[in-house]
This record gives structure tokens, C-alpha cells and sequence, in this order.
């Protein structure tokens, strides 16, 4: 069964057909061909697909694209303005919070999220928030500074 | 190198790969869409051990969408894969390689073999077209642990390898080392399980194959750590190919940690079968096939003895493994547990006879393999292990026990083998001490006491070696490959440089590293220097990323091709500047007529040599664009020191990790914040092997148990604390960058100090011995059991 959506990706309005049982990830990479959000696991528990849902952090693997509808959508592509890192993608950077790169789309989304909720979040708050987002390269100490450094940064 | 604002080796420079990876530019292979690509799905055996009667797949060819299926029977004229180190016995018998089909015919040997592959023009259709194939399986009773499979009347997994052995390998001096524990003051015994771990990149592996009638070429895109090397093996051994007429490109690659080394089935199958469907085949593993059907890692059970002198002296080492090899001989898995291990059993000291005897079992699971340290950590776990228990039985300190042995004099011979040509002990001890707090130790182990908690600290000073090497003494100890490295360093005319690297990297930030060692020493900015790596249609070749060896090997090739080009830069610049070549020196980025201020910048002469209208060309071809292999005289000696405190909760058997510290000696180190981001990893996944990873078989069904991150305890932020890690120097005596590699020392020190820390908490308690992972739920049994 096909089903129609419309809704905005990145500011930009998309509307499409998919089949009802698209899964929301697989219509960000393979329907707007969106190939920052990762599937690392089939059991929504590594974070590497998350995008914003009208501002929240959301696991795109656990939700199919129809529940999106009408929803505003950020994935990693959708950050950096003119060529500017957000602020939290400088952060990642600055303090060496990736290193292969395939969590750190999601890690930098769940990141914003967490911030949006704990502006001040000291390291055993982020810790904590990160549970869902799972990376296997980093150690995830350089993930908590950069964390933290965004968040000053976000605060301005 | 060059001028101090170009020169910025030992910065830690920001990566240059960073902004395509944080704005989502990344191209990891399940990116890669060519048109009109199919989808490929793996049937796998759900029984451990079964033959397999009847396979009927015509209701799934049948399908919707299905486009083609295979099964074993129709991979006609496909060789088994190959395994790429030949262990002799100890009766002077090569070890037993029973067949690795692509496919697997006639019988399935662990949950998870692939058997039958369907495609599909979806990958839904592809999965439900599978469960369509009719299987009739004769489940027959399955052995997963390597001791157990080894023991009369287990089940025979291969026909070809009689009581599922592989081989049975020693190494040492055995008369010299039974005559030292005769006489020892002192004997520590250990019984050792290191347990299996399940290596879990957070990309799963994934392949893209084409094949193009227009050349009757093959194009794979794999998650592979070192694309010529598959190549090779694809067409040389299974799929008799010309190399020439196959392209491995391995893109943006999301981690590895040894499991995407190796040559695996499913990519082997899909190209075979690209040429025949005539139209590109994709496959992205789920996470359960990763559980399930990548290379797993350890799986060792040990015993383990070191004799002593009354002093503390050690005297001996006797040490017997049993290693799993899985029910495959995956590509490196006989090297493992054999020339990565025991050679590694001094350790740090001057231990002077030691014996090891290995014996390598077949077993119903995923075949075992390279895991981030490969060998090097099971090593440590012993030595390091022994150590402590035997400071601990004979009333010895733990820093002072050690120090007792260190070896202090270079180059030190081993009596297993390796030939340590630095290292500086005492320094990485006294540091690690030091930024440890040692000294307050005692006063917080009274004050956790009063809260009813138990403290403790456990060292590891671990040593490893990496960049294997050299392939001439490697090739007689088995290897079946080369292990040198390749550079190609191509000034273009404006005199940019493309380095083209045969080291891949999957996070280890080599387009930053080997460009800061290329910028300084040509003295150009770091963004004109661009690296590539992981295409073999652009790269000359190369043996890729694992070891450790990215930077002492593969930046020691990009050095001697730099040297290549210096030199034929003098030539060209003597020219232009009218003077003898001996007297051109290049510094700065410029070729200067010694004693004077007459120079040609690297760029001037870069055009020269491409707009060859004032050039020796008689003397001199044109172009600047030189290649260096580099084959390593010896392998690098990281070493270093971890300590680790605990706090365990003897009420509900949690174990915190209250303080990691760490020293490691790395040799001269290029960027500093890449370097400690590795240690950063590599201790978590230490941790992780010490405090929550296990993979566990149903020992009666053979079922994996952790199939899923619901099972499987992979470290998460909340898990681990924030560690305090540090260098010192001593630079790596036979390559020229001094660097010794870095990749792995945070999981070979981080398991030992970690349960060291245990043991030493319990110790009070009478908890004598516990393996990884240290669980709540096995440290709370272990204080029960020693209250009664
Ligand atoms: S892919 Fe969505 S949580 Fe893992
Ligand atoms: S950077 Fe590789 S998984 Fe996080």
C-alpha cells in the first residue's frame, strides 16, 4: 500500500509516495538519497540513525516515514549553514569527538537535543543522555568534551 | 623538516577528513547506489552443526522480484577461501585447512553459515524469497568450546581435521624452562579463560559489486581495511580472476578493528555472481549477520605458570593455550594465538627461558580472528595476570615487582623470538604512578572501607608489537604474504601532491597524520597535499590498515618516496641554479646552492619538471612522481604502563571504574590529539572485554546467545569514565619517523589492569580468582562463595 507524505526536510518541503511500511531512515537515505543517516543496528539501539522530529532526536530506524507527516525534519546534511559548521559540528571537531565517522551524525543530533534540554550539563548528565547512541571508535571521552564545548558554544 | 609554521608534526593538527563526515558528506560503501543495482540476501544455518539433505530453491526463484539464487552447488569452478599464514606443528605437520567454501555445501557448521544467496530487486523480496527455500537440514550434535572439542567422541566438524584440531605449535626452550621451575623459590599458577568478543564496528559490513561487459571487468566496493589484499586473495585463490580485471575500493570505512581485515564470503559470492545476473548486487549486513558471521576475536583458555627466585626474580614462564579457530580458518586466524601471542610472553622483563605450546581447535561458531590487539592482549592478560599474583602471593609491591624484572638494556633479545630495539619501563611506570595518585591510594581505599566499598589497583605494563614485519623472516615463519607497505608521492606540475597510500584508513585519520609528515617535509601548506588510499585502480598496492602499522610502515613508504622526490628535486634545482647537485640543499620548501642565498622554490622546480623546457633532459626523465615500497627490518615495541582503580560494591557486585591512567611510550608521535584519541577507543573496548562483553553459545545447541546489543554489552558513554592518559618518548630506532604505533595499546593494557584492580579489591575478601567479564552478577557470587 502506498501512502502520500508531505513534509519538511532540511526547510525544504518534500512530499512523496512510499509504501506504507517504509521505515523513516530508509526514506531519508534511499528516497532523498540522504546518506548522512546511518543504520548501524536493527534493533533501534545504536543511535546512528537519529534525526530531529520537529526539534527532538528521534531514532529514524523505529518510526515509519508516515508517522513523520507533517513533521519538520533536521538530519546531519541539514546543520551547517553556507558552509558553516554548527556550532556543535565545530565541537566534534575541535576536540577529535569522531574518528571512522559513522556514529557521529547521530552522536551530533542527539547532542543538540540533549542541549536543548540541559543547556548547562555537566559530564555525568551527558554521559547519561548519550546511552542510546552507541560509538566503538572513540572512547566516547572526546564525544563528552565536545558535548560540552557545544553546549557553551549554543549558549553563546 | 621544514620551516616551524609549515612544520607541524607533533601538532595536533584538526582533522581534514572531519567536515564531510560531520555534515553527513561520508561515502561508506552502503552509500554507493550504482543504477539498476539488485540486493542480495545470505541464507544462514539456524543449527550449529547439520548436514544438509535435500536444498529446494524453485518456489524462491519463483518469487517476486527475485532475479537470481544460488547455492553451493552452482558456484562450479570457485575455490575455497584461503587462509594466509601456514602454521607447522610441533610433529612438523602443516596445519589442517579443511575447505571455507563461499557457500557452504553438504553440511553447515555454526549458526550463521551462509548457504544459499538470493537476489532481488529489493532487499525485502530478497529476505522474503529466502524463507522460501525449502532446506532439509540432519541437525547433528554441535561442540562451541574449544577444550570441549578437543576431548574423545566430541563431534567431528571437518573430515579433513581428525578431534578438530588444527595443529598443536610450540615455541621456546622447553628442557631450559622445566629445569628453572625445578629449582624456583616460588611457583604462580593461573587457569585463564580470555573470553570471545564479538568485534562490532558500528557500520556493519557491507559490499557493492558490478561487473561491466564493456571490459569484462569487476568493481567491488567493500568495508575492507585493506582492499589489495582482498583483491589478491579473490582472484588469485577463489575466483582464478585476473587482478587486472577487478577493482577493490574500500571508501569511507566505519571502523574495523581487525573484523574487516579479512577476505569474507558474501563479497567473494557477489562478484562471482555479478557477471552473472550481468547487473550490480548490494549488500549491507544487519546487525544480527554481524553478530553472527563476522570474524570474532580471543576465545583462549590458558594455563599459566611463572617461577621465581626467593626475590621476586622471575625465572620461567610455562604457559599451554587452547585457542578457538571457529569452524573456519578465516584469513589470519593461525597466526594468532601463535606468532602474535607467544612471542609476546616476556612481556616487559627479563624473564629468561619461557615455553608456550598451542594447541588451535575447530568449533561450531563464527571462525575467530584478528580483534583490536589480536594476540598482543591475551599476552598481557597472562603475563600481567601471573605478575600480580605472584606480587601478591609473595608479599612483593606491584611497581616494585615489575621493576625487579624490567629489561633496561637495548636491543634485548627475547627467549621467544623478538628483538626489542627500544623502550624506557621504568619512565611509563614512574609517570602512570604518578598521574594515578598511587601515593593517596592507600587513604582512599580507608575512606571507600568506611562507606563499605572496596577498593583496589591493578597495573598492566603491557608491551606489543606491531608492524609485522619482515616478510622474509615472516615468510618463514608461514605467512603467505608480504608485509611491507607502498607510497606514492605525485607532485603535480602547480605543485600540489596526491600521496597515494596502499594504508587504509577506517578512523584512524591517516588524510591528516600523512599529510602533516608530507606538508613537513616539503615544507607546502597541509591542504596541498591531499591523500588517497583504499582503491586499487588508484593506488600502485599496498597491504592496508592493521597492527598498528599504518604510520611506522605505511608513513615510512610516503618517506622514502619523499626522499625519491628530494633527490631528483636537487638534480632538477642544480640545473636551474647552475650548480653542483652536491651542493643543493632543500629546507624550507626551497632547493638552496649551499652558502648562498640562490634557491628555487619546490614549487619552481615541481614545473620544471613538468614544463621540462630548461631541463636536463638528457640526464633526467621528466615528471616528479616516485613510488617507495618499505619493507620494515624489524617490528615497532609500543609499550607502556595502565593502572586502573576500582570501587566494587560488594552488596550488588558493581564494579567502578574510579580512576585510568595510562603512559604509553609510542615512539615520536605526528599528532598528538589523534594519537590519544586512539588510546581513548582502544581502553574502552579494554574495559569492555574486562566488564561487559562476553559472546556466548549455548554449549548443547550451539545458538549464539548475545546475538543483538540487547545481549551483547557493548560499552556505552555511562559505562566509562573519563581517563587520564599520557606519552613518553623513546623513538623507534629502524624507521625514520621513529614512530612505533599506537592503534591497539589501549586494549592490551586496559584488561589486565582492569581485573588486576579487581583481583586486588577482592583479595581482602578472599575472592582469590575471577575471569572477564567481571559482572555484577559474577563478582557477587564470587564474595558469596568465599564467605562459606
Ligand atoms: S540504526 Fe537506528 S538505532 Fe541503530
Ligand atoms: S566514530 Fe566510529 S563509531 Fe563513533
Amino acid at each position: 500500500m502506498s501512502v502520500s507524505l508531505s513534509l519538511t526536510v532540511n526547510d525544504e518541503a518534500v512530499n512523496a509516495q512510499v509504501d506504507a511500511r517504509t521505515l523513516l531512515v530508509d526514506f531519508i537515505r534511499n528516497n532523498l538519497a540522504l546518506t548522512g543517516t546511518h543504520v548501524g543496528c536493527d534493533t533501534g539501539q545504536c543511535g546512528a540513525c537519529t534525526v530531529l522530529v520537529d526539534g527532538n532526536a528521534v531514532k529514524a530506524c523505529t518510526i515509519l516515514a508516515v508517522q513523520a507527516n507533517g513533521s519538520k525534519i533536521t538530519t546531519i546534511e541539514g546543520l551547517a549553514k553556507n558552509g558553516e559548521l554548527h556550532p556543535m559540528q565545530a565541537a566534534f571537531k575541535d576536540c577529535h569527538g569522531l574518528q571512522c565517522g559513522f556514529c557521529t551524525p547521530g552522536m551530533v543530533l542527539s547532542a543538540i537535543d540533549l542541549v536543548q534540554r540541559h543547556p548547562d550539563a555537566d559530564e555525568a548528565t551527558i554521559r547519561a543522555e548519550l546511552e542510546g547512541n552507541l560509538c566503538r571508535c572513540t572512547g566516547y571521552q572526546n564525544i563528552v568534551k565536545a558535548i560540552a564545548q557545544g553546549a557553551a558554544a549554543m549558549r553563546g | 623538516m621544514g620551516n616551524s609554521e609549515l612544520n607541524t608534526v607533533g601538532q595536533s593538527v584538526r582533522r581534514k577528513e572531519d567536515y564531510r563526515f560531520l555534515t553527513g558528506c561520508g561515502q561508506y560503501t552502503d552509500d554507493v547506489n550504482p543504477p539498476h543495482h539488485t540486493h542480495a540476501y545470505f541464507l544462514r544455518s539456524p543449527h550449529a552443526h547439520a548436514n544438509i539433505r535435500r536444498i529446494d530453491t524453485a518456489k524462491a526463484k519463483a518469487a517476486p522480484g527475485v532475479v537470481a539464487v544460488y547455492t553451493g552447488a552452482d558456484l562450479t569452478g570457485v575455490n575455497g577461501l584461503p587462509c594466509g599464514w601456514l602454521i607447522t606443528g610441533t610433529d612438523g605437520q602443516p596445519m589442517k585447512e579443511p575447505p571455507h567454501p563461499v557457500l557452504a555445501q553438504g553440511k553447515v557448521r555454526y549458526v550463521g553459515d551462509g548457504f544459499a544467496m538470493v537476489i532481488a530487486e529489493t532487499p525485502a523480496q530478497a529476505k522474503d524469497a529466502a524463507e522460501l527455500i525449502d532446506v532439509d537440514y540432519d541437525a547433528v550434535p554441535a561442540v562451541v568450546n574449544p577444550v570441549e572439542a578437543l576431548k574423545a567422541g566430541a563431534p567431528q566438524i571437518h573430515d579433513g581435521a581428525p578431534g578438530n584440531k588444527c595443529y598443536t605449535w610450540a615455541l621456546g626452550d622447553k628442557a631450559a624452562v622445566d629445569a628453572a621451575f625445578a629449582k624456583a623459590a616460588h611457583v604462580t599458577q593461573l587457569d585463564i579463560v580470555n573470553n570471545r568478543l564479538i568485534p562490532n564496528a558500528i557500520e556493519p559490513r557491507a559490499a557493492v559489486a558490478s561487473y561491466s561487459r564493456a571490459d569484462d571487468g569487476y568493481t567491488l566496493y567493500v568495508t575492507s581495511q585493506n582492499p589489495h589484499v582482498e583483491r589478491l586473495l579473490m582472484t588469485a585463490f577463489v575466483l582464478g580472476l585476473p587482478e587486472t580485471k577487478v577493482r577493490v575500493i574500500a571508501p569511507d570505512v566505519g571502523g574495523g578493528f581487525g573484523s574487516k581485515i579479512y577476505l569474507y564470503p558474501e563479497e567473494t559470492a557477489m562478484v562471482w555472481a555479478s557477471k552473472r545476473v550481468n547487473r550490480p548486487i548490494k549488500w549491507t549486513a544487519e546487525r544480527s549477520e554481524s553478530f553472527l558471521a563476522d570474524a570474532h576475536g580471543r576465545d583462549h583458555v590458558t594455563h599459566a605458570e611463572l617461577a621465581l627466585d626467593p626475590d621476586g626474580k622471575f625465572l620461567a614462564m610455562r604457559v599451554h593455550t587452547t585457542a578457538a579457530m571457529g569452524a573456519y580458518l578465516s584469513t589470519f586466524a593461525s597466526c594468532i594465538p601463535t606468532i602474535l601471542y607467544a612471542t609476546l610472553l616476556a612481556g616487559q622483563y627479563t624473564t629468561p627461558a619461557i615455553y608456550c605450546e598451542v594447541t588451535a581447535a575447530f568449533t561450531n561458531t563464527a571462525p575467530v580472528d584478528a580483534y583490536r590487539g589480536a594476540g598482543r592482549p591475551e599476552a598481557t592478560y597472562v603475563v600481567e595476570r601471573l605478575v600480580h599474583a605472584a606480587a601478591s602471593e609473595m608479599g612483593i609491591a606491584q611497581d616494585e615487582i615489575r621493576r625487579r624484572n624490567f629489561i633496561r638494556e637495548f636491543p634485548y633479545q627475547t627467549p621467544v623470538a623478538l628483538l626489542y630495539d627500544t623502550g624506557g619501563y621504568d619512565a611509563c611506570l614512574d609517570e602512570a604512578m604518578r598521574i594515578a595518585d598511587v601515593q593517596g591510594f592507600a587513604a582512599r581505599k580507608a575512606e571507600a572501607a568506611k562507606r563499605g566499598k572496596l577498593r583496589g589497583l591493578g597495573y598492566a605494563a603491557y608491551i606489543e608489537a606491531c608492524g609485522l614485519a619482515p616478510s622474509n623472516i615472516a615468510g618463514t615463519l608461514g605467512a603467505r604474504a608480504g608485509l611491507y607497505e607502498v607510497g606514492q608521492v605525485r607532485v603535480n606540475p602547480t605543485g600540489g601532491v596526491t600521496v597515494f597510500t596502499g594504508s587504509h584508513s577506517h578512523g584512524q585519520g591517516h588524510e591528516t597524520t600523512f599529510s602533516q609528515v608530507v606538508a613537513s617535509r616539503l615544507g607546502i601548506p597541509i591542504e596541498n597535499v591531499e591523500i588517497v588510499h583504499g582503491d586499487t585502480g588508484r593506488i600502485p598496492f599496498g597491504m592496508g590498515t592493521y597492527g598498528s602499522r599504518s604510520l611506522a610502515v605505511g608513513g615510512t613508504a610516503i618517506i622514502k618516496a619523499l626522499d625519491k622526490v628530494v633527490a631528483k628535486g636537487k638534480k632538477i634545482a642544480a640545473h636551474l641554479l647552475e650548480a653542483a647537485e652536491a651542493d643543493i640543499e632543500f629546507k624550507d620548501g626551497k632547493f638552496t646552492v649551499a652558502g648562498t642565498d640562490r634557491s628555487k622554490a619546490f614549487g619552481e622546480v615541481a614545473l620544471a619538471a613538468y614544463v621540462p623546457h630548461n631541463y636536463p633532459l638528457d640526464k633526467l626523465e621528466p615528471g616528479l612522481d616516485e613510488t617507495a615500497f618499505y619493507d620494515p627490518t624489524n617490528f615497532t615495541f609500543p609499550a607502556g604502563t595502565h593502572i586502573c582503580e576500582v570501587e566494587i560494591d560488594p552488596d550488588t557486585g558493581k564494579v567502578a571504574i574510579v580512576n585510568f591512567s595510562a603512559c604509553d611510550d609510542f615512539g615520536n608521535i605526528i599528532n598528538p590529539m589523534i594519537v590519544e584519541g586512539q588510546v581513548h577507543g582502544g581502553v574502552v573496548q579494554g574495559i569492555g572485554q574486562a566488564l561487559l562483553e562476553q559472546c556466548v553459545y549455548d554449549q548443547e545447541s550451539g545458538q549464539l546467545l548475545t546475538g543483538s546489543y540487547m545481549d551483547y554489552a557493548l560499552p556505552r558513554a555511562d559505562d566509562v569514565p573519563s581517563f587520564k592518559v599520557t606519552t613518553k618518548v623513546t623513538p623507534c630506532t629502524h624507521n625514520p619517523l621513529g614512530a612505533k604505533g599506537c592503534g591497539e595499546a589501549g586494549a592490551i593494557g586496559a584488561p589486565a589492569a582492569l581485573m588486576n584492580a579487581v583481583h586486588d579489591a577482592l583479595s581482602a575478601a578472599g575472592v582469590t580468582y575471577l575471569d572477564m567479564p567481571a559482572t555484577p552478577h559474577r563478582v557477587w557470587s564470587a564474595l558469596q562463595a568465599a564467605k562459606h
